[in-house]
């Protein structure tokens, strides 16, 4: 089951105008189409780190509610003047509703940050008697495992993405998800080190927590596999050594007690990989311009069909657009040659000229890299998002963003 | 080198790099994130675990490359300090290595630091210090005081032992007199915040502070008096369309339309690089400008980048 389930026969989904078929660079994306589209359940915004992701993420869900869409979104690690034009005033990990946000249409609009340690803590809390969740708590292994293990923000997004879509509530009047407080979530991706990270944080959690190691070191307790002992013991003595006798004691004292969540975290693992690659999930890849970001864009892209993983397309963001663009850039440098000797007015137009001459060779860089992009990936559909010439501080600018999105 | 995400902090290593590589000199830049990205600025094949020569400073110098990773990082420093042959290759079966260097918090970033650390300490046969400058590449700002304060990373962990004992070592020189972090940022406003709580972060961390690089500086082609007379409308269409007229594009109203329109953008741009300048002058620390390089980065670009840093008393 994936995005591909959303195509009708004989036409791409519904989202993509032009293109099918694979015509290189035709196939743009209607970001409306997919925000209005019922069907649509949850976005996840991923993308390398400066490309305007967050904002991508908050504009898409302002527009989707003030287009009568129940939406919450997620965001990992907002600039303070973006939490603050969504409202969102402190990390506490609960949804908290953006004032007046899609209140005529009949939407609503939610917006949190995410917490990581606390919703660990809470998924320990949730999956442990009282006595075993303060015990694995308090254990100095799980401290700085919930708050610095390199996966561990990417797993808590997903962790608390599968819990805002479970989560239950009233819900809009008519909505595609009965009884579901949100009908769309939308969430932004932590600015992960490599790019998908969030794809393999469950797997790789899960791993360590399910791992021949971890069961190594649960082995003396359980009893069996007492053959190993010797080369066990091998492996001890040289952890011992290198890390001191005192964290290996940590780490068992902190797998015993954590023994019995296993299965529960390999679920959870499991059921919220299979929430990412469900039909109502639509993934949009943000990029920026450049040859890094465009590099990690197509990586990403790879990387998710790959995984079976319901991509709806590309946005590049801060894409430099010209009204002047008829006038090519050599052009407009030899007219600026021209006038420089002349009249004040005359030096003053020769600087506009420079500046449209500029702007151009910058045009034309990112049109190759967009070029080369879907030279390679024809069926991917993209969107461009103009670049604003300030920052983005209330929700007009973000409703911008959300008309540039959809223009 | 630290730096937001997108600022340009791989570049700008490397442009010090070369800068630092003067006479003589070595300098070793390294990176530990696992992107490649010194491999692709130079236009060489990636980069193994392994120091290599990969160009020549501005006065002569050399610059030695490595790609800091953490896995063989640890089985380095298992070979070097504890002679586990047999050992180590269990550890290695068992998934002990792998759980270490993704898994165990903490340890991944003592690993990389302290190969740096091995690296700064390590003398010639005639008993110099190997590179004159080290130089890396490291992660973005939000991470950065929590990478280099790994003595912090791992108190909560480990309160004796050997790993414990290396993270003393790396924080002593991580805070020493020897090292400093630099920060890149670009004029707009996220980059300059995050800027100033990573210094605040790192002072607090007693990490040292060294300059704030501000990459990616546009000149403007428009005089003040020009963005006076865009945006209080002086200049307007009909008289830009006048003074086309007086080349070979011709008189265009629809074109004078568009080109007051970039102008007008261009001028915000503007006036958002001078605010955020006049934020970063509030900064105790030297600010650094390099200019924009509209024809991306190649080589060429590279050393511009190194001699205007040099020329700037970074080197």
């Amino acid at each position: 089951m994936t995005g591909q389930a959303r195509t009708t026969p004989g036409a791409g989904p519904a989202w993509v105008r032009g293109g099918t078929g694979g015509g290189a660079g035709k196939a743009s994306l209607d970001v409306d189409a997919l925000l209005t589209d019922p069907d649509t359940q949850i976005i996840v915004c991923c993308g390398s780190g400066g490309v305007g992701k967050t904002t991508t993420a908050a504009a898409l869900a302002l527009r989707a509610a003030e287009q009568g869409r129940t939406v919450c979104v997620l965001t990992i690690d907002p600039a303070r003047r973006l939490a603050q034009s969504m409202g969102l005033t402190e990390l506490d990990n609960v949804p908290r509703p953006v004032a007046e946000a899609g209140a005529e249409g009949g939407g609503s609009l939610d917006a949190m940050m995410l917490d990581m340690k606390r919703t660990f803590d809470e998924v320990v809390e949730a999956h442990a008697s009282p006595e075993k969740a303060k015990q694995i708590l308090s254990n100095p292994f799980y401290v700085a495992l919930s708050s610095s293990f390199a996966g561990t923000q990417e797993y808590m997004a997903m962790e608390k993405l599968g819990q805002l879509y479970d989560e239950a509530g009233a819900g809009a009047a008519g909505s595609a998800r009965p009884g579901k407080r949100w009908d769309l979530i939308v969430v932004d991706t932590p600015p992960s080190r490599s790019a998908l990270d969030f794809l393999d944080a469950p797997e790789r959690l899960s791993s360590l927590l399910d791992g021949r190691f971890i069961k190594l070191l649960l082995a003396p307790a359980r009893g069996p596999a007492r053959f190993l002992s010797a080369r066990f013991a091998i492996v001890t003595n040289a952890l011992n050594k290198v890390l001191g006798a005192q964290v290996l004691s940590d780490v068992q004292t902190f797998v015993a007690a954590f023994d019995t969540l296993f299965g529960g975290f390999r679920q959870r693992a499991d059921a919220t990989f299979a929430l990412l690659q469900a039909e109502g999930t639509a993934f949009l890849v943000v990029a920026a311009p450049d040859p890094d970001a465009m590099r990690e864009a197509a990586y990403f892209v790879e990387r998710l069909t790959h995984e079976d993983m319901p991509l709806a397309g590309l946005v590049v963001n801060r894409v430099t657009d010209l009204p002047a663009a008829m006038l090519d850039a050599s052009e407009a440098a030899s007219a600026a040659r021209t006038l420089d000797s002349g009249a004040e007015t005359d030096q003053q137009v020769a600087g506009l000229l420079r500046v449209h001459a500029e702007r151009m060779l910058v045009r034309a860089r990112e049109q190759k890299l967009k070029r080369s992009f879907s030279a390679a990936h024809p069926a991917v559909a993209t969107v461009s998002v103009p670049a604003l010439a300030g920052d983005v501080h209330d929700l007009e600018g973000l409703r911008q963003i959300g008309a540039l999105l959809t223009a | 080198m630290t730096g937001k995400g997108g600022t340009g902090k791989t570049t700008v290593a490397a442009a010090l790099a070369i800068s630092l590589a003067t006479r003589g000199r070595k300098v070793l830049l390294c990176e530990v994130e696992g992107r490649q990205g010194i491999a692709r600025l130079f236009d060489v094949p990636p980069l193994p675990y392994e120091e290599r020569e990969i160009g020549v400073g501005h006065g002569g110098g050399q610059v030695y490359a490595l790609a800091i990773d953490a896995e063989a990082a640890l089985m380095e420093y298992l070979a070097m300090y504890y002679k586990l042959g047999r050992a180590g290759k269990a550890l290695d079966k068992f998934g002990v290595i792998d759980f270490a260097t993704t898994i165990a918090p903490g340890v991944r970033d003592v690993l990389l630091t302290g190969k740096v650390y091995e690296a700064g300490r390590r003398r010639d046969k005639d008993g110099g210090y190997s590179y004159d400058a080290i130089v890396v590449d490291a992660p973005p700002t939000g991470r950065i005081s929590r990478f280099l304060n790994v003595n912090n990373e791992v108190a909560g962990l480990a309160k004796v032992g050997p790993i414990r004992k290396q993270a003393d070592a790396v924080t002593t020189m991580m805070q020493g007199r020897r090292t400093a972090v630099h920060l890149v940022t670009v004029l707009e406003e996220m980059p300059v915040q995050e800027t100033l709580d990573a210094i605040a972060d790192l002072r607090s961390a007693d990490l040292g502070v060294g300059n704030v690089i501000v990459n990616q500086v546009r000149q403007s082609p428009l005089t003040p008096p020009a963005q006076d007379a865009i945006g209080s409308g002086r200049l307007d269409a009909a008289a830009i369309s006048a003074s086309l007229a007086k080349t070979s594009i011709g008189a265009s109203a629809e074109l004078g339309v568009g080109l007051l329109e970039e102008g007008a953008a261009h001028a915000v741009r503007q006036e958002l690089q001078t605010d955020q300048r006049k934020v970063l002058a509030g900064v105790d620390t030297q600010v650094i400008e390099l200019a924009y390089v509209s024809e991306g980065i190649d080589m060429g670009a590279l050393y511009d980048l190194a001699l205007s840093l040099r020329e700037q008393g970074l080197q």
